[in-house]
């Protein structure tokens, strides 16, 4: 297989990320795999693109903070917690599992980028 | 001052963590040789303010109820070795949780003890509620002066050095900020000045890996297949080893489960970071963009780099207030149709809540299809709803004033075993009090550390 290769492919197997909560604001974290994914990633992953993939949790504003010493990025999304830990009637109040609505994304990246199961 | 690096153990990172992760840290503090000290986080902005209703109740109660479970396997051993213990189990009641901890080390048969409680978080003790309500919140906030719970400040790590000072064992904090257990004790070993701005800052960085216990060392992380964690049941707890000029090593007990690599400690790193620029605590502004995470050598990550800017003028604090009751119910169907049938359920639930008038917020979710990604109007659920399933689960969350209304909601799900569609099975119900929060900022004048020490008490 050709590692130059453009191929689409959910984020999950080019980056992994973790959400924290404070208040009625995420973060969530998002670390690549391969250092080289980093540039393909901040280009189609943006604050834009996030707030459509977050859309039906309403966000108010989309922050994305990048720290290119460790290829990872970081987006904080407002008011996506249904009023924040304390009042949320959601399942997942704390809103842990939404790490994984941003891996759901697809992204085209070249086939060394990605992580082979 | 000392220049030998200090360990810090962190044996709990949450109040439901897990009780005996601390034992296997002790043993590799004291199989090190080296000065180790241990920490234990267990205060959530929610535990305190239930903590606070404790001790409305009962004068004696309002600390971590856990603590004997948590302490009793590692006090002993701790005193022996001269390895410091501080826990912010205080919680609503730092000097009541101080008391405990003597008689536990008593019930153990342990020699002389000093405990210290830090205290001076409690911001209702310095200023009269009327006076807190007239503040600005954020977010903004209309509190009922009869449904204020508790106002607590998170104080820096000055407190906890100086009951290191004063030669404490352990040290029982209420609110300060989680990254300021471990702060604290580096700022007492090294001698490091409350304006040490980048040493400081490595200190915060230290305690915010730790801070999480597990999460850092392969907990909350594993994905099969592509970040696998071995032996997760036996999970080893963080040790970071600082040294006196901000160096970082990150590891873990030897033969424990986990894993520490670069992916763990950037995961950690982040955790709950909104400007990596500028992570605001009361002891220093860290800046986490120049942070170099290198692993060297099995299951340990060096991290260096980290920048301090001077603390902020202000200190923040969470003022937590009644906010009525939530109910949840929840009801099965499985097989040949069952979103269809799981759909109608929801539909109908409506309709009843409609019909009954009933002064209630709700929120309706198919768990198994929608629910994690749900929103409050149903439209992922919607949107996913028909996704084939060998079953799922409805929800209902309903939250209002009332106690009784919320309850008559609650009520509607049960019915369905009678009135909904077919193959319904597995009720269950549950009311719970919500507790709101919301956070002011005040001047650090306000507000001081206080350290209490217990007298010494030999057993």
């Amino acid at each position: 297989m050709n590692p130059e290769e453009i191929v689409e492919v959910p984020l999950h197997r080019v980056a992994h990320a973790r959400t924290g909560d404070k208040g009625n604001r995420i973060n969530v974290s998002l670390i690549c795999y391969r250092p080289e994914a980093f540039a393909p990633v901040l280009e189609q992953i943006t604050e834009a693109t996030v707030a459509q993939c977050f859309g039906h949790r309403a966000p108010t504003a989309v922050r994305r903070y990048e720290l290119p010493r460790i290829a990872a990025c970081n987006f904080v999304i407002d008011d996506v917690l249904a009023g924040g830990v304390n009042q949320s009637l959601c399942l997942d109040r704390h809103g842990k599992g939404l790490s994984y609505l941003l891996l759901s994304m697809l992204v085209r990246v070249p086939r060394r980028c990605v992580v082979e199961l | 001052m000392n220049q030998e690096s200090l360990l810090i153990g962190c044996g709990a990172g949450f109040a439901g963590d897990r009780l005996d992760a601390a034992l296997p840290v002790v043993a590799a503090l004291i199989a090190s040789g080296r000065p180790a000290c241990l920490i234990f986080e267990t205060l959530a902005e929610r535990t305190l303010a239930l903590a606070q209703v404790r001790r409305r109740q009962d004068r004696d109660a309002g600390f971590y109820v856990g603590l004997e479970k948590l302490l009793a396997p590692v006090l002993r051993l701790c005193l022996e070795h001269h390895i410091p213990i501080i826990g912010n189990f205080g919680a609503a009641n730092p000097v009541g949780a101080a008391h405990h901890v003597r008689e536990i080390a008593k019930s153990l048969g342990c020699g002389p003890i000093r405990v210290a409680a830090v205290t001076g978080d409690d911001l209702l003790a310095r200023i009269p509620a009327t006076e807190l309500l007239a503040m600005p919140f954020h977010p903004a906030a209309n509190i009922d002066p009869q449904a204020l719970v508790a106002a607590n400040v998170y104080l820096g790590a000055e407190g906890i050095a100086q009951a290191l000072a004063e030669g404490a064992d352990v040290i029982v904090t209420g609110r300060v900020a989680d990254p300021a257990l471990a702060l604290g004790p580096l700022m007492h070993h090294f001698g490091w000045h409350a304006d040490d701005w980048d040493l400081l800052a490595a200190g915060v960085l230290a305690g915010h890996l730790l801070e999480c216990g597990a999460q850092v060392t392969g907990g909350y992380f594993a994905d099969p297949g592509f970040k696998d964690v071995p032996d997760l049941a036996n999970i080893g707890y963080p040790i970071a080893e600082v040294s006196a000029t901000g160096e970082i090593v990150i590891f873990k007990p030897a033969g424990s489960g986990g894993v520490v690599s670069e992916l763990t400690v950037k995961e950690q790193m982040l955790y709950e970071i909104h400007d990596p620029s500028a992570y605001l605590t009361p002891d220093v502004i860290l800046d986490l963009t120049a942070v170099e995470v290198e692993q060297i050598g099995p299951d340990r990550v060096r991290l260096c780099g980290a920048r301090g800017a001077p603390r902020p003028p202000t200190l923040k604090g969470t003022v937590c207030f009644d906010g009525g009751w939530m109910g949840e119910g929840e009801i099965s169907y499985a097989g040949p149709n069952c979103n269809a049938r799981g759909l109608l359920a929801t539909e109908v639930l409506k309709q009843r809540l409609t019909r009954l008038d009933l002064a209630v917020d709700a929120h309706f979710d198919l768990i198994g299809v929608a629910s994690v990604f749900n929103d409050d109007l149903g439209t992922w659920m919607n949107r996913v709803a028909a996704t084939p399933v060998p079953e799922l689960r409805v929800r209902m969350a309903v939250s209002g004033v009332h106690r009784d209304e919320v309850e008559r909601a609650v009520q509607e799900v049960e019915a369905l075993y009678t009135t909904g569609p077919a193959g319904g099975g597995g009720v269950r119900t549950t009311i719970t009090p919500l507790m709101n929060s919301t956070s002011v900022y005040v001047e650090r004048g306000l507000l001081c550390a206080e350290v209490s020490m217990l007298e010494e008490d030999h057993a």
